[in-house]
């Protein structure tokens, strides 16, 4: 039980510090961003104190822009207190839709890092489950992660998930490189650490070329 | 003559705004969104400095330093990096970088090292013309041979 927490609270760290990495990195691009538009905005003033013609289209253009960057960054910070907030109750009811849209905003930079596309399917209906929410990102993630290795030629993984007979299916589609990966072991000790926690069960099915992750209804 | 700076980024805005910035203050520059696509640029243009993020999809900022270096050893290399560790930027130092900086940055201080970096380049250079002029009137037939 020990060796187990100690894999679940060992996986945790590391997919909380790769995220929150990953975060303020978005949000240090953004500051960048503004910096810059701000610092030109001050330029173009310095240069009508000296009798350059101030083009106020060019003003508003910037300032336009600068507040797109503002909107980004509210969105990067949304989306991080909305991760915060998931280790608030170890079990909870989730929308599992609120949680895939979670996932891929929060993988985005990782996943352009590597040039893929993440995708989520358009919701379909409200999926719900008893689960613990930070375990099943954490285990999404490592699935995403993994996916994002075996995409191969198609540069783009789509996430989707579905309420079936025994649960509900989450599936990350698209891996047409996944047969490349046979080498590699997966799922790997803290996939299975995870698996357990949430009760869950995940199949690789190469001819498909996808990922899916079975969640019973309650995990509690 | 003006400096001649290659800003490499993969936020294209940030690369416009900084760009407009620099050539107000009468530098020459270009911008480039990729690794890939930088190497070509210098292949092409004698750059006196690069600014280089370090972090961009496909091709990282240290591969892309690693090729700057190869194909420009004497071009300065300026690596920006958005991440509170600087890790990656003291990697890219030990491989030739001549400096880092850290977004959002001071301009006054990127400018600065801007600077620096073209003087570092300026003067050897001119050390690397010293040393040729000496070879020919030493042995006036080192003229004849290629470099």
């Amino acid at each position: 039980m020990g060796f187990e927490l100690g894999i679940l609270g060992d996986a945790g760290l590391q997919f909380f510090g790769k995220m929150t990495a990953s975060i303020s990195h978005e949000i240090k691009n953004v500051l960048a961003i503004i910096n810059e538009d701000a610092g030109l905005l001050e330029d173009l003033a310095s240069l009508a104190e000296k009798g350059r013609p101030l083009e106020i289209e060019r003003v508003k253009v910037l300032a336009g822009k600068m507040k797109a960057q503002i909107k980004r960054g509210d969105e990067i910070v949304k989306w991080m207190n909305r991760f915060a907030h998931s280790i608030n109750e170890p079990l909870q009811v989730v929308d599992l839709d609120e949680i895939l849209t979670l996932m891929a905003s929060l993988a985005e930079r990782p996943s352009l890092m590597r040039e893929i596309a993440l995708e989520k399917e358009p919701r379909r209906g409200r999926v719900t489950v008893r689960t613990k929410p930070f375990i099943l990102e954490n285990l999404i993630w490592l699935c995403l992660d993994f996916a994002m290795a075996g995409a191969g030629g198609s540069k783009t993984v789509v996430l989707g998930c579905e309420a079936g007979e025994n649960g509900v299916r989450i599936r990350i589609k698209g891996l047409k490189g996944l047969s490349e990966l046979r080498g590699e072991t997966f799922p790997r000790e803290e996939h299975k650490a995870l698996l357990r926690a949430v009760k869950g069960d995940l199949a690789v099915d190469t001819e498909a070329g996808e990922l899916v992750l079975v969640l019973p209804p309650d995990a509690g | 003559m003006k400096t001649r700076v290659l800003i490499v980024d993969d936020e294209k805005e940030f690369t416009e705004a900084l760009s407009e910035r620099l050539r107000i203050r009468d530098y020459d520059v270009t911008t480039s969104l990729s690794g890939e696509d930088a190497t070509e640029k210098v292949k092409g243009y004698n750059f006196d400095v690069v600014i280089l993020d370090v972090a961009m999809p496909g091709m990282d900022g240290i591969a892309t330093l690693h090729e700057i270096k190869k194909l420009k050893p004497l071009t300065e290399v300026i690596m920006l990096t958005g991440h509170a560790t600087v890790d990656s930027a003291i990697q890219g130092m030990k491989l030739g970088a001549y400096d880092y900086l850290k977004k959002p940055c001071e301009t006054e201080e990127l400018l600065a090292k801007i600077n620096k970096a073209f003087e570092k380049k300026a003067e050897h250079e001119e050390r690397i013309r010293e040393a040729r002029v000496k070879e020919i009137i030493s042995s006036p037939r080192a003229a004849l041979r290629e470099d």
